[in-house]
């Protein structure tokens, strides 16, 4: 049987941004009512490949695409997202745009309410007809019947489960007369498995009624269970292109994480540690975006231990929690000694020091010279760098302290700048890292935690970041733990990487691991083993 | 979800309400004020009062909170006013005519408040009130120096002797107390001022009426959320604009009603305090910023001047001097704003912590053992 049309065709489409290829040649076909699961790990391109097709203006803001996109056969090419709308393709995004205090039925015909016109129209316009509520319903009714789950029309969606409401975003957009394809951005993530369950259900029962569906997922067993054809991106490219029969979940994984580069750790073999340093246990953390729900490890002391996992499933919030920048709860213990939570100078004064991910906001005094940048924590914590009067009453910076410790860092990590006095906010990101690991190593930490320590710096200046880090470890013994969104980098430098998923730690396994099992971790298919781990 | 009566939520949800009504309740008795004066006293400040209250619903269903920028609106009713005496027209027709020649200025003001709002997002509250101020300077610039000099005036009686500007106190008693004595009823004794009334009716079903409307609709989504009527194509500035303009407008008639009930005008003052007046009667009423009914204005325009009525006397009598009173008064309306802006700040942390406490009790395995939550 030939196969019929495609309904929407993405030809060599290419992006960057500021001369960053974001992606390269990206073609595959979407046929009518088909499922085409869309997978690859944070910064592969999806949510920039979504982008362009839906016109959104940050695209044309920074230069457009290229290549063509083809709708029913004819060139598209969105200005903005209402347009796409218009050409019948509707998106259901990660977060809920839903508003809360609207019944299921005011939401799913939000600006598209069916009205009754009255003499106000006349004069005021359509804006003055009222609102025909009994119309309104059973539009409704009919979108969630079409979807085939269960939805009381009339809750208010601050008052449903976290399931009903994305059901409830689904059924807005498919209430548009002419909605052909729709787009789901990681629907289930939110979703309890049996939420999930139902919801993969509906988009089987969408298919079949002729809806052509893109579903992004990183839960892989989701993806083989509901697509017809499975494309993997990985770094802005199409790196496979299959029909899902077939298709394991072991197989989706290596091509998601997969280069092809094995990780030799032959250092492994010597490395020695000494007793429990850091021991973590039922952590929570509520930190926007990187909650953690229920995360324990222990860390040996003088080893570098690795946090990795996709975006948005809590890896960042495990530090940021530990040293108290949000509010958490559970226990950790330093040395046997309980850290208290939620106060960041109470972590830092019992030995911990932590490079932030949040470079700008949380790492650096940016209108402040280097020297300061520094010294900085080690003075306002340890009370280094300060000279005492009049029996400590008065403290007066020790500029001549501050100024040789910022040399010498300077020196150390070989930082780029024209002085110590020269700005923070002057320097290149990678200088940056190292003012801030250098900061860092000022407090002369028995802990320290580090954070997407080479997140957009260049690769010269990440060779360094991670070498100067080993070097820091070797020589003075400090305990690392490192979180990246880097598999290769965490697999290069860490003695053992744990992968967080979903708030949860999916699993630890050492640095030479196979790639297909850190995939499968990150893609939360190894939930049971997570608890023997 | 239980339907059970919470004793302590409902105080804790109402607690503004519930401290002027403990608070009246105590200095009613010691006032010594006959219930037949105080009674016939609410009866008239709910018809004098209430328009202007009102005016502050619509921006606060749009998510601006409350409009303090409708002082906008009083100004342009005052205009309204100063013109209808000087043309000499009186009674009820007085009354329309100000109206006619405000509805323009407040259009105009609400227009241009809207745009700025527009542009402080997330301010609105601040930015009204310093708008408030800064139209205030052009008030007085126009009534003071162009009255009489660009503006023709014809009325000697109402200009200053040196030929241009407006006097300070406004005798309007061509247009006194019109509205509430074209219809006077005696019910159980007392003046109810039926036409008044009737307006206040009439606005309270145009509020009704307004919520289920297509642009009222879009209102409510823009006040819980810009983003998302924005991505469904919402028009979300241009509403919020339309809101501001028919508050200023309302807040127009609710001050040409306000002025009709007291018989004159403190030219440069009457409108400085309206704003305040109007929000501490909402908040009172158990408003808060992001949520204000029908019930609340009534509410709040009943307590608020019961309190008003009843404090000095009972200053009076308790300290031998009613000037106390009034210091208490003022004390407990700015205290009531206060709490009740503090509150909702309260409020919000609370739902923080509650949706906290639900990423906790849904995400712990229960197999997971040990460890302090």
């Amino acid at each position: 049987m030939p196969k019929p049309p495609p309904l929407l065709s993405l030809q060599h489409i290419s992006k960057s941004f500021y001369g960053n290829p974001v992606l390269e040649d990206v073609s595959f076909d979407v046929g009518p009512g088909e499922i085409v699961g869309l997978v690859g790990e944070n910064g592969a391109g999806k949510t920039t490949l979504m982008r362009i097709l839906f016109g959104m203006p940050v695209i044309a803001e920074t230069g457009g695409y290229g290549g063509r996109i083809e709708l029913d056969g004819a060139q598209v090419s969105f200005k903005t997202p209402f347009d796409a709308l218009d050409a019948g393709i509707g998106m259901v995004h990660q977060e809920f745009s839903l508003i809360p205090g609207f019944s299921t039925t005011e939401n799913i015909v939000l600006n598209r309410e069916p009205m009754k016109a009255n003499a106000a129209c006349e004069v005021f316009g359509d804006r003055m007809s009222v609102l025909d509520r009994t119309t309104m319903r059973s539009v409704a009714e009919k979108a969630i019947e079409r979807l085939g789950v269960k939805l009381d029309p009339e809750t208010l969606v601050s008052e449903m489960p976290v399931g009903h409401k994305q059901f409830t975003e689904i059924a807005r957009e498919i209430n548009r007369e002419n909605v052909r394809l729709l787009v789901l951005d990681e629907p289930t993530a939110v979703l309890t498995e049996s939420e999930a369950e139902i919801l993969l259900e509906a988009l089987r029962r969408l298919a079949a009624q002729g809806i052509s569906i893109i579903f992004i997922s990183h839960r892989l067993h989701e993806i083989t269970k509901v697509a017809d054809t499975i494309v993997v991106l990985r770094d802005g490219k199409v790196v496979k292109e299959a029909p899902s029969e077939g298709t394991s979940v072991r197989d989706i994984a290596a091509w998601m994480v997969g280069r092809s580069v094995e990780a030799k750790r032959p250092d492994l073999a010597t490395r020695s540690f000494g007793e429990e340093a850091l021991r973590v246990e039922r952590l929570w953390v509520d930190m926007p975006g990187e909650s953690v729900r229920d995360v324990s490890f222990s860390v040996r002391s003088g080893e570098i231990f690795g946090i990795g996992g996709l975006a948005g499933q809590g890896k960042l919030g495990v530090p940021n929690g530990i040293m108290g920048l949000y509010a958490g709860g559970g226990s950790v213990t330093l040395h046997g000694k309980s850290v208290p939570l939620n106060d960041p100078k109470a972590a830092l004064a019992m030995g911990m020091a932590f490079v932030s991910e949040d470079r700008r906001g949380v790492g650096l005094l940016l209108d402040e010279s280097l020297e300061w940048n520094i010294g900085f924590t080690a003075m306002q914590i340890r009370g280094d760098y300060l000279k005492r009067y009049l029996g400590g009453l008065l403290k007066l910076r020790d500029e001549a302290g501050l100024r040789k410790l910022a040399e010498e860092y300077i020196e150390l990590l070989s930082i780029k700048c024209t002085s110590p006095k020269q700005f923070a906010k002057e320097l290149s990101g990678g200088n940056q890292q190292k003012i801030c690991l250098a900061k860092a190593f000022a407090m002369q930490p028995d802990l320290l935690f580090v954070s997407e320590p080479t997140r957009g710096i260049d690769v010269g200046a990440k060779e360094l970041v991670l070498k100067s880090l080993r070097h820091y470890n070797r020589d003075n013994g400090t305990t690392i733990v490192m979180v990246s969104s880097e598999l290769e980098e965490l697999r290069s430098i860490c003695d053992r990487v744990a992968i967080v998923d979903e708030g949860r730690i999916a699993g630890i396994l050492p640095p030479d691991a196979d790639i297909a099992d850190f995939g499968l971790l990150m893609a939360g298919e190894v939930k049971e083993e997570a608890a023997h781990a | 979800m239980t339907k059970r009566f919470d004793f302590k939520r409902f105080v804790a949800d109402n607690v503004v309400v519930v401290i002027f009504l403990v608070l009246t309740a105590i200095a009613t008795p010691i006032s010594g004020l006959s219930a037949n004066y105080i009674i016939q006293d609410i009866i008239t400040r709910i018809g004098r009062n209430s328009f202007l209250v009102f005016s502050l619903l619509l921006p606060v269903m749009a998510g601006m909170g409350l409009n303090f920028g409708m002082v906008l609106g009083a100004m342009a009713g005052e205009i309204g006013l100063i013109f209808a005496v000087d043309w000499g027209i009186s009674g009820v027709w007085g009354l329309g005519f100000a109206s006619l020649v405000g509805l323009p200025i407040a259009v105009a003001l609400g227009w241009l408040c809207g745009s700025i709002l527009n542009r402080a997002k997330g301010r609105e509250m601040a930015t009204g009130y310093i708008i408030g101020f800064f139209m205030d300077g052009v008030y007085q610039f126009a009534v003071l120096y162009l009255m009489g000099s660009l503006i023709p005036m014809r009325s000697l009686a109402i200009t200053l002797s040196r030929g241009y500007g407006i006097r300070n106190t406004l005798n309007l008693d061509s247009v006194r107390q019109s509205l509430d004595n074209l219809a006077m009823v005696k019910v159980f004794g007392f003046n109810v001022p039926v036409a008044t009334y009737l307006v206040v009716a009439a606005l309270c079903v145009f509020i009704v009426w307004f919520r289920k409307t297509k642009l009222g609709q879009d209102m409510r989504a823009i006040g819980q959320d810009q983003g998302v009527s924005n991505a469904s194509g919402i028009p979300v500035e241009k509403t919020r604009i339309i809101a501001i303009v028919v508050s200023t407008v309302l807040a127009m008639v609710g001050q040409i009603i306000f002025l009709q009930n007291m018989g004159n005008m403190a030219t440069y003052n009457a409108h400085r305090q309206t704003g305040f007046f109007a929000v501490a009667a909402i908040l009172v009423g158990g408003a808060s910023v992001t949520k204000a009914t029908i019930p609340n204005v009534f509410v709040g325009v009943v307590l608020l001047h019961l309190m008003y009525i009843v404090m000095p006397r009972a200053g009076a009598e308790l300290f031998g001097s009613a000037q106390i009173g009034e210091y208490f008064r003022d004390a407990f309306s700015y205290g009531a704003i206060a709490l009740a802006l503090v509150l909702h700040a309260w409020r919000k942390r609370r739902g923080v912590e509650i949706d906290r406490a639900g990423l906790r009790r849904n995400t712990v395995s229960p197999d997971a053992k040990g460890g302090k939550a």
